[in-house]
């Protein structure tokens, strides 16, 4: 599901439906962190993707009136040779990853503790304090870059 | 279940966000081709986090086996940072070029 997902995110016209299908996509990985026991992630990845980030997608296009097909016909052959490189570099990875000894390593799967948000909290709030603290300052200086970049057009007008 | 499966999906989700890219000229599209290249390795950071807590039963400290999904954690805060700046940007490329196709910014060259 995931993978039909994302191939129909690349070949949509649209770029609405490819957000649409985008939504799917984070939905499946979702479901596969739940399939992990990593609850606190799947929960995340729900609010933070599918919520916040994909709204902010649609109402960009939608602001941009984009609903209409903008794109211009583009050359075939480049088309043709994105497609057959990304498919080389996904053989040749699957054909080095299935070679070693190590990918035969088995997964717990539904169990352990250590997804849940107690664990992580605890790690996160001793171990990782000052990258916590960084990256509510990182947010800071995104918002004001955002908001800069954003008013720059009236300042020149 | 063996970790070679959630090495394929995620490597073929990363190869369909590059395919994306090189196809694609939207520039939101490749944006969000870009989003789906990072979930694809969250999601092996978290499959090869598990791994490693099944391999690290016994072990004394159990803390070290969440690190992975901090990391993911922390991945995810700096994709939505990055998110709200990218997206800032293509509405003032927008603004200034009235187009979302990358092929404008060819003028760039000259």
């Amino acid at each position: 599901m995931a993978l039909f997902g994302a191939i129909k995110v690349v070949t949509s016209k649209s770029p609405v439906y490819s957000i649409l299908y985008l939504i799917v996509v984070f939905f499946a990985i979702s479901g596969h962190y739940i399939l992990m026991n990593a609850q606190f992630l799947a929960i995340v990845n729900l609010i933070v993707y599918a919520g916040a980030i994909m709204v902010l997608f649609l109402f960009v296009v939608m602001m941009m009136n984009l609903n209409t097909d903008t794109e211009p016909k583009k050359n075939r052959i480049l088309q043709f040779a994105g497609l057959i490189s990304g498919g080389c570099l996904f053989l040749i990875v699957v054909a080095a990853i299935t070679k070693t000894a190590d990918s035969n390593n088995l997964m717990l799967m539904a169990i352990g503790d250590h997804g849940l948000i107690k664990k992580l909290g605890m790690v996160l709030f001793k171990d990782y304090v000052i990258a916590f603290e960084i990256s509510s300052v990182l947010f800071l200086s995104a918002m004001i870059g955002a908001v800069i970049l954003g008013t720059r057009e009236k300042q020149v007008k | 279940m063996e970790i070679k499966w959630y090495i394929g999906l995620a490597v073929a989700l990363f190869c369909t966000g590059i395919v994306g890219v090189l196809t694609r000229r939207n520039s939101i599209i490749i944006f969000m081709c870009i989003e789906l290249m990072l979930n694809a390795v969250n999601l092996l950071l978290v499959a090869f986090s598990k791994m490693h807590a099944a391999s690290a039963i016994g072990i004394a400290d159990p803390s070290i086996v969440s690190n992975a999904q901090i990391f993911v954690f922390f991945i995810m805060v700096v994709a939505a940072a990055e998110v709200s700046v990218g997206l800032a940007i293509i509405v003032m490329l927008y603004r200034n070029t009235r187009s979302v196709d990358v092929n404008f910014l060819n003028r760039l060259k000259n």
